[in-house]
């Protein structure tokens, strides 16, 4: 018996955590989120800024972090829209202007935002370090048009907005190492406010950073996206997956449990 | 229409992903060779219309003077390294290679030193007893605890013996508790993942939510 508790077939596991996920998410049962101190931080951060600051979004993420990174940006774009700040998104990795597209459309049409004068996406561009460097400089050198080829001075928002100084926060949704240079370069080189969400993979790296003040906020992971949720009061993927992702951990935990119920008993024997 | 297609591939497709699960099949095998396949000619399209055609080509066309005739310098090192694919004059890629090197170089060194060493030294340097405030001075005892012993981790010139095995124990746990949470993290990470494709199937595909 206890053999056969070391030595569980994998595909079983593998349905039952698919159970797991699959009846909260039926079911709808919502757990209760309690918001942490980091994620709070990067939502005083975005409630401190002054009405019209202008808010830099990066979205350097592709569709592998999507589930993760995509409720978080909607719940920030949300906080943003409501708090009638001035909202620019850019994206460092290729397939990331298409998500942040997409949000931006979606928010931005909950709260009758208008292209050009409360929002704009400039798009992609390559070479990440440079640009960076180069945005603290003039953001036109980099970003002389919006993603459609439309000129950044045609844009009522976008003409007393040249370089940090008038870039009131940068919130970075980050799936790699972007979220390093945004602080090591921006942050540290230019004193831009950050607040970096990230997917679960990433976030613990960032939290020296946070214990430096090198950061405002940092949102980890589908629980940030949930724990950013509550605080804009809007239930979205964050708060429904947590349940699933809540009951998936405790599966996890017992089969821990079992599968060292078994080790430790055939190695006694 | 498109979008009711366009669900119903990404449904098949993730179903097909998902059977490698129970054990290898012709099924998987496809979708991982059509995810190959689209992904390189999505980004071979994707980095001719959004870095060749606007930044070097359409530029070369509408600007003009010095700004014009620089970008031939970025377009030569383009084409030198190509030049990897003939044996016979692959080295000249390495011109190429260097120069992205030296710029990768400098703007690391100053990012690292300035934006990352030196904020992360200075945040170390905490007061180790904070007059009415008990958590804060544990947490900095921990904190300052944890950078010794773990730097005496990394400390190889005296064997970890004897006295010294102690705190480089103490080092190895901090360690070792910082894996933890990165692997805790990661499972997170996956099952969100997870998460989010059994949501699409449940919610775009089957409408079940």
């Amino acid at each position: 018996m206890f053999k056969k508790l070391a030595t569980i077939d994998r595909r079983y596991i593998y349905v039952i955590i698919a159970i797991c996920i699959i009846i909260p998410l039926l079911t709808k049962i919502v757990l209760e989120i309690k918001v942490s101190p980091p994620v709070q931080s990067a939502y005083d951060s975005m409630e401190k800024l002054p009405t019209s600051s202008s808010v830099l979004f990066s979205i350097d993420y592709e569709p592998s972090a999507e589930p993760e990174l995509q409720p978080m940006l909607l719940a920030i774009l949300r906080h943003a829209f409501k708090k009638d700040l001035k909202v620019i998104v850019m994206c460092h990795w290729p397939l990331g202007f298409p998500l942040g597209q997409s949000a931006l459309v979606q928010v931005a049409k909950e709260y009758n935002k208008e292209y050009g004068k409360d929002y704009v996406n400039i798009g992609y561009r390559p070479g990440t370090e440079a640009i960076m460097i180069g945005i603290g400089r003039e953001i036109r050198d980099f970003f002389a048009s919006d993603y459609a080829g439309v000129l950044l001075d045609s844009l009522p928002m976008m003409r007393a907005i040249h370089n940090y100084r008038d870039i009131g926060l940068l919130i970075g949704l980050e799936a790699g190492a972007t979220g390093d240079f945004w602080v090591r370069l921006a942050g540290a080189q230019f004193g831009q406010k950050i607040v970096l969400g990230g997917t679960a993979v990433t976030t613990p790296d960032w939290y020296p950073y946070l214990q430096a003040g090198q950061i405002d906020g940092l949102i980890g992971g589908l629980k940030g996206a949930a724990e950013y949720e509550k605080l804009v009061e809007s239930s979205g993927r964050g708060i429904v997956g947590m349940t699933a992702q809540s009951v998936a951990h405790i599966a996890i935990i017992v089969f821990i449990l079992l599968g060292n119920i078994g080790y430790f008993a055939i190695r006694r024997k | 229409m498109s979008i009711i297609v366009g669900t119903w591939v990404a449904a098949f497709l993730t179903l097909c992903i998902f059977s490698f699960l129970y054990k290898d099949n012709p099924f998987y095998k496809f979708a991982e060779h059509l995810y190959v396949g689209s992904s390189a000619a999505y980004m071979l399209v994707y980095f001719y219309f959004f870095n060749i055609k606007p930044m070097l080509i359409d530029k070369f066309i509408t600007s003009a003077g010095t700004v014009r005739w620089i970008l031939i310098i970025p377009a030569f090192f383009g084409i030198i390294m190509i030049l990897r694919i003939i044996p016979q004059i692959s080295w000249i890629s390495r011109w190429a290679i260097a120069f992205t090197m030296g710029i990768g170089s400098g703007i690391g060194i100053v990012a690292g030193i300035h934006g990352y060493i030196l904020p992360q030294i200075k945040a170390t340097f905490l007061p180790l007893v904070i007059p009415g405030n008990v958590v804060e001075s544990i947490n900095n005892i921990i904190l300052i605890i944890g950078v010794i012993t773990t730097f005496l981790f990394f400390y190889f010139s005296k064997e970890h013996k004897g006295l010294f095995k102690v705190p480089v124990r103490i080092g190895m746990t901090f360690i070792m508790i910082s894996f933890g949470a990165s692997f805790g993290y990661t499972v997170m990470a996956r099952l969100s993942l997870l998460i989010g494709r059994i949501h699409f199937l449940l919610h775009d595909w089957l409408h079940l939510i």
